[in-house]
């Protein structure tokens, strides 16, 4: 069966940009609501008080560094030189594990030694919510390109003429970087900036 | 028959090759790292106040353009992919502000 539709454009391609414009608004709700609840009910534990930027910037270059091994395994597999693919993919999969690693840290060190859990006040609600989900993004990824790895490793299952099935993960992939491009800025540096007038 | 169908079937699974070169996508990575960087250290000018915020909105909007034109190959592929995401986009931009303006952020 075709994937071609009238617009010449390919019908999977369209459907997964329809999908990432509307995940922009489910994350856009996340943020809103964070914004606007962080500060309201029971002030402590706050961001500044659990916030850890260093740590957080190290998880961020990983998810960054990430999407570039993603970019490479791409254009190594349209160019068919299959073997640097793969070691693009595990690349990309380990950053990605080594990300989830990072926010299940932050997350055990934020409820075990500073007693934040969503029940605790709205900022944890909030904060839980939104990287909480954007974390289940990113372990959606993970598996999604842990099967194209895996599938790769049988006979002619991968190549540069299926390349599209690679696009559609890679750009779910990015997709889940440039949310959290945002969540670091909003999220972390502004709710720790001491700039701003008390 | 068969082979037309099967030629029509590759030919939409083969994806346009008119993306960037492997060096475009590692400057790219570094523009990213050197955006970040900036942020962290634009982080710590607590003298800043207020304006750290369109300086950060910047800095970050520029990120999220590298990356939606040059890995999500939106500066090469058809606008129709640019019109759908941007729609959601612009719409999700729309809510935050209305619900910061409904709480009272602006006053």
């Amino acid at each position: 069966m075709s994937d071609e539709t009238t617009t010449g454009l390919n019908s999977r391609k369209i459907l997964m940009w329809v999908f990432l414009g509307s995940d922009c608004m489910f994350f856009a709700s996340l943020i809103g609501t964070y914004l606007i609840y962080k500060g309201m009910g029971a002030s402590h534990p706050g961001p500044s008080d659990v916030f850890d930027i260093p740590t957080t910037s190290v998880s961020t270059f990983v998810l960054l560094m990430s999407s570039m091994s993603m970019v490479f395994a791409y254009a190594y597999l349209v160019r068919d030189n299959i073997k640097a693919f793969r070691i693009w993919m595990v690349s990309t999969i380990i950053m990605g594990a080594t990300f989830l690693g990072f926010q299940i840290f932050e997350f055990s060190e934020f409820y075990f030694h500073d007693h934040l859990s969503p029940q605790t006040n709205l900022f944890g609600t909030t904060f839980y919510a939104l990287t909480g989900t954007h974390g289940i993004h990113v372990t959606i990824g993970v598996v999604w390109l842990g099967i194209i790895f895996y599938s790769s490793l049988f006979r002619n299952s991968v190549s540069s003429k299926t390349n599209l099935d690679l696009d559609l993960a890679a750009l779910y992939w990015h997709f889940v970087d440039i949310v959290w491009i945002v969540i670091f800025a909003v999220v972390y540096l502004f709710g720790t900036f001491r700039g701003f007038p008390s | 028959m068969v082979t037309d169908q099967k030629n029509k079937i590759n030919k939409s699974d083969i994806h346009e090759h008119n993306h960037p070169s492997v060096i475009t996508y590692f400057k790219v990575a570094m523009a990213l790292i050197l955006l970040t960087a900036l942020e962290i250290v634009v982080f710590y000018f607590d003298w800043l106040r207020y304006g750290i915020i369109p300086v950060m909105a910047v800095l970050s909007i520029g990120k999220f353009a590298i990356v939606v034109m040059y890995y999500m190959h939106l500066k090469f592929d058809s606008k129709l992919f640019t019109y759908l995401f941007m729609a959601g986009l612009i719409l999700a931009m729309v809510v935050i502000l209305c619900l910061m303006a409904l709480f009272g952020w602006f006053k």
